[in-house]
């Protein structure tokens, strides 16, 4: 298979009015994915299905992140000079990142047995600008995974045939998975509470009386 | 009541001699017949002791039915979410009496490794009364035999007549139990309070 930067530039020249970026991936599989934006995702998708190099005829799994805001802090070594000689000191930055939440598609080739490209869509936030082109007309089998990232996350799919929650109840309120949501205090019986637990369980102990 | 001394003396002379209640009861324990009916991993073991090696049949309790209306014992085998709650309490509801709830393995007795999980329910006997409870994760086919000769004993050892007689002879003790409704983040009751209600631990 082409490397991602191979299927990066014949996507610029075919669709040139598309933001991509190749995302690095510094675990130890160091498994690279592709950043679309949100308005072209969908004329991408479909170019990386019908290509006739990578022939992408199969989406194997759509999961979704929660990215809250937060401080990222990045060292970044320096040379200064202190007391007149030239060190090498290390500084660390602080950048705010604005919270999202992400898509991310793992695409295979079972005609040309290859894969996997990794894509990923990002909101623009987590609040009010929670919609994606859904990819469930180009894969058939994205629909349910869709449906579980909504249900879950809270991603708008735009263009999904039947957007509903599927493992949570239809008059569940809120995304379990996201990284603020709070579950319901039922924690009155806890025989052998621990760390969180102990702390939501000790709100439902006996009050403890102050002896004379 | 005929005495016990009395009772082998005559079988040792030829003479069987019994009392309706233990004719009745040594027959509901031997005939137990559990709802077809499995949630997560605890069923396969249900499923295997239902079979030819371990054969559940020898305890009259292999009739595995699929309609709640001709089931006496519902074997709560596995995870119960809380989406899976209502029905699991509304398929009780549709057995005649008697019946009886095993609860087998960890995740049916107190949601078990889920126990913390938003979306499963923290043991089933806050909604039914529970006989029976297996530990184990799953619990091997022997401890839902165990279970059942548990539950045979209770059955032989009920008395018919008096206040302590079961709820299928007390017209008073209602059958039924309240199904409960999906809410906003949990079900509504989160427990029903007749059934359950949290233990108190001496700390």
């Amino acid at each position: 298979m082409e490397t991602l930067e191979q299927i990066k530039s014949r996507l610029d020249a075919a669709l040139p009015l598309t933001e991509l970026e190749i995302l690095p991936n510094e675990c130890p599989a160091g498994e690279r994915s592709l950043r679309l934006d949100a308005d072209s995702a969908f004329a991408v998708a479909k170019f990386l299905r019908d290509d006739a190099q990578l022939k992408l005829d199969y989406c194997s799994n759509v999961t979704g992140i929660d990215w809250p805001e937060a401080k990222i802090k990045t060292k970044v070594k320096k040379m200064m000079l202190v007391e007149g000689v030239e060190k090498e000191v290390e500084e660390t930055l602080e950048t705010l990142r604005s919270g999202h939440l992400e898509v991310v598609y793992h695409l295979y080739s079972m005609a040309l047995k290859h894969g996997p490209v990794v894509l990923r869509l990002r909101t623009e936030n987590r609040t009010e600008k929670i919609h994606l082109p859904s990819l469930t007309p180009l894969w058939r089998g994205a629909e349910f995974q869709e449906r579980e990232v909504y249900d879950l996350y809270g991603v708008i799919f735009d263009g999904h045939p039947d957007l509903r929650r599927i493992l949570m109840w239809d008059e569940f309120v809120g995304f379990p998975m996201r990284r603020d949501y709070v579950a319901p205090d039922d924690y009155e019986y806890e025989p052998t509470p621990h760390d969180e637990v102990l702390v939501e369980a000790k709100k439902h102990y006996p009050p403890t009386e102050v002896k004379a | 009541m005929i005495e016990e001394g009395l009772k082998s003396e005559l079988q040792k002379q030829g003479v069987y001699v019994t009392t309706l209640e233990d004719l009745y009861n040594w027959g509901r324990a031997n005939s137990v017949w559990p709802l077809t009916f499995g949630l997560a991993c605890c069923a396969i073991e249900m499923i295997a002791a239902s079979m030819a090696r371990y054969d559940l049949a020898r305890f009259g309790a292999e009739v595995f039915r699929p309609s709640p209306r001709q089931a006496d014992l519902m074997i709560v085998a596995g995870t119960v979410t809380k989406k899976m709650a209502p029905l699991v309490v509304r398929l009780y509801n549709q057995m005649p009496e008697p019946k009886y709830v095993i609860a087998m393995g960890a995740c049916a007795i107190s949601g078990g490794p889920f126990k913390q999980g938003y979306s499963v329910l923290k043991g089933i006997d806050r909604y039914l009364p529970v006989d029976v409870m297996i530990p184990g994760c799953p619990p091997r086919p022997e401890a839902l035999i165990h279970a059942i000769m548990t539950l045979q004993e209770k059955i032989l050892n009920q008395r018919l007549t008096g206040p302590d007689r079961p709820r299928h002879l007390n017209a008073d003790v209602p059958g039924e139990y309240p199904v409960p409704v999906y809410g906003k983040h949990d079900l509504e009751p989160s427990k029903n309070p007749e059934v359950w209600h949290p233990p108190a631990i001496p700390r």
